[in-house]
């Protein structure tokens, strides 16, 4: 059909670049991961390897120990960012003076570029004038230096990651929550429920899908944190901060070891696809019960 | 339901002690870096207070007059502003074609184009260096270092999800206005000028604003695939990192600066900031 052709034609800019920019480097990176490719070694050129840049990861401790600590960052920040998300988020359904403001100010660090993030935080923590160390030392006594002690610089990140994706939580599950029927709520009230068991037989299991597409979102970017990270801790101190992308990063990219860091880059972004699918398919689920 | 009018007003201090102590927290840190870019060196190592007595205009004037750093700011702006436009207009015509023909095969495409959103970019980092550096070269001139091919780079990230934002606008506006317009004897291209923009303006405004952010604050690819030509104020802001004895007033000047146009857009969109952010799906 004529008009059919037209519609491709509209569509097709977009096809092109998102298969270019976007489809290619899977192909490529797919490709590379197979060679033995180092161009500043004395080899030349892409040597055939097969599966042993795969081989390798599975021995590679630095890989999977920054793999674990991935994954710990990511679980504990992403619960901690859900369970006060959802509190926050509740006090703001209601109308109330002054919630607008409240509200226009708590976004703020949403729009902030990570990197300013992570400036902002480390602006906060460097031992001399920074304000944090300064008053943990002044009322509490506490040593804070973020350059020297793994535990400090780790919980540190959590907590900026808290700050900065908190607020994002909340405005979701606010519309999730401002979305939902009223009539179920008020009729659990007339019946006699209390406000835990409204809570827990009523909100939670319809906001469940909302709920789930949250922690789908936050999971996937809190695994794939660099920038704000890079900034506060560039890493360290040692590895203790040095997350999967940090690892790519600051490690493999510069190493020139390509075909190894191509390897690896796959297995990462498999790690997350599978992840990803598990999500989708729990979410399927809970949409299944609903119906 | 019962409720004493004592517990009432507990609840309400309640509620306004805790917005209060999330407002400080917020503001704090954002406040704190304003602070040390309006002090000179000397003044930051005394106890810190949260007072601005003074304005040390040098932490602003020295990257602002500098060469190197008006160049990272320039970039900036070319790269978001024409991404940004290049993704409005792709959306819109995409859109346009997804909501107006029935195309066999299109739900799969933007279903694969999530998941490269979702994508860590790390695993990408290496794989665009290598494209940019080796594949996508005429002649002496490669796509590594260039302005054009960050612009391309972020279509990447910006347009699956302007494509969901604008499908749901689009899908909104009905068929039958473009059929009378047709029975008038209007051209398609007159259709989709005169017709559907006026009425999806707004959402093409979003579109703008959201994507003008994130090629604005993107760090990862901007840092890895431009060495001096091409670099942008976030890797500018970067750099300060590495270089030793950092000059903590001017790196708190550049991060102000690198946030300023994002908060003063998010006045504009605050509202559909959760659309935007979880892909169209919440709605707000």
């Amino acid at each position: 059909m004529r008009s059919n052709r037209m519609g491709w034609g509209l569509l097709s800019p977009t096809l092109v670049i998102l298969a270019v920019v976007g489809f290619l480097p899977f192909i490529y990176v797919l490709y590379v991961s197979l060679f033995d490719w180092n161009p500043f070694s004395n080899q030349l050129g892409m040597l055939w390897a097969g599966v042993n840049n795969y081989r390798r990861l599975v021995f590679d401790g630095a890989f999977l120990d920054s793999l674990w600590r991935t994954g710990l960052f990511a679980f504990v920040s992403v619960a901690l960012e859900l369970a006060l998300g959802f509190l926050l988020a509740q006090t703001l359904v209601k109308s109330f003076p002054g919630r607008t403001i409240f509200r226009t100010i708590y976004v703020l660090p949403l729009v902030m570029a990570p990197i300013a993030v992570g400036a902002t935080w480390r602006l906060l923590t460097i031992p001399g004038f920074g304000p944090i160390p300064y008053y943990l030392d002044k009322w509490f006594g506490i040593d804070f230096r973020l350059g020297t002690f793994a535990d400090q610089a780790f919980i540190t990140v959590i907590l900026m990651d808290v700050w900065h994706w908190t607020p994002f939580v909340t405005l979701t599950l606010l519309a999730g929550l401002t979305a939902m029927p009223k009539e179920p709520l008020e009729q659990a009230q007339v019946d006699g429920a209390n406000r835990w068991q409204v809570f827990r037989y009523l909100t939670i299991p319809m906001m469940m899908p909302v709920l789930l597409t949250v922690l789908f979102i936050r999971l996937m970017d809190a695994l794939r944190i660099v920038d704000e990270v890079y900034m506060l801790t560039n890493g360290g101190p040692g590895t203790a901060t040095q997350f999967i992308g940090i690892h790519i990063y600051r490690v493999v990219v510069p190493k020139t070891d390509y075909g190894y860091g191509s390897a690896m880059s796959l297995l990462v972004l498999y790690f997350t696809i599978v992840l990803c699918w598990l999500l989708f398919i729990a979410l399927a689920q809970v949409g299944k019960q609903r119906e | 339901m019962k409720t004493s009018s004592f517990s009432k007003a507990l609840g309400w201090i309640g509620l306004y002690g805790l917005w209060i102590v999330m407002t400080i927290i917020t503001i704090v840190p954002i406040y704190w870096m304003v602070v040390v870019s309006a002090r000179s060196r000397v003044e930051l190592f005394d106890a810190p207070t949260l007072l601005i007595k003074s304005f040390y205009a040098p932490n602003y004037i020295k990257p602002l007059t500098d060469p190197v750093f008006q160049r990272y700011l320039v970039n900036s702006l070319i790269v978001a502003t024409s991404n940004a436009l290049l993704v409005t207009i792709l959306a819109l015509m995409a859109t346009y074609a997804l909501s107006r023909w029935k195309l066999q095969g299109s739900d799969n495409i933007f279903f694969w184009t999530i998941t490269q959103r979702m994508a860590p970019p790390a695993a990408f980092v290496l794989p665009m260096f290598l494209l940019f550096t080796r594949v996508f070269k005429i002649g002496d001139w490669t796509m590594f270092d260039t302005q054009i091919g960050l612009i391309l780079l972020y279509c990447v990230f910006n347009l699956p999800f302007a494509v969901w934002l604008m499908k749901g606008i689009m899908d909104g506006i009905p068929v039958e206005l473009d059929e009378a317009a047709f029975v008038d004897g209007a051209t398609r291209s007159t259709v989709l000028t005169r017709i559907i923009v006026p009425l999806v303006a707004p959402g093409l405004a979003i579109t703008f604003i959201l994507s003008w952010i994130f090629a604005w604050n993107e760090y990862l690819f901007a840092a890895n695939l431009t060495s001096v030509n091409a670099r942008t104020i976030t890797t500018g802001l970067a750099a300060f990192v590495s270089v030793t004895g950092t000059n903590w007033g001017e790196m708190a000047a550049v991060a102000t600066i690198a946030i300023l146009p994002a908060l003063i857009f998010l006045v504009f969109v605050q509202r559909y900031i959760v659309t935007g952010l979880t892909f169209g799906a919440v709605k707000e």
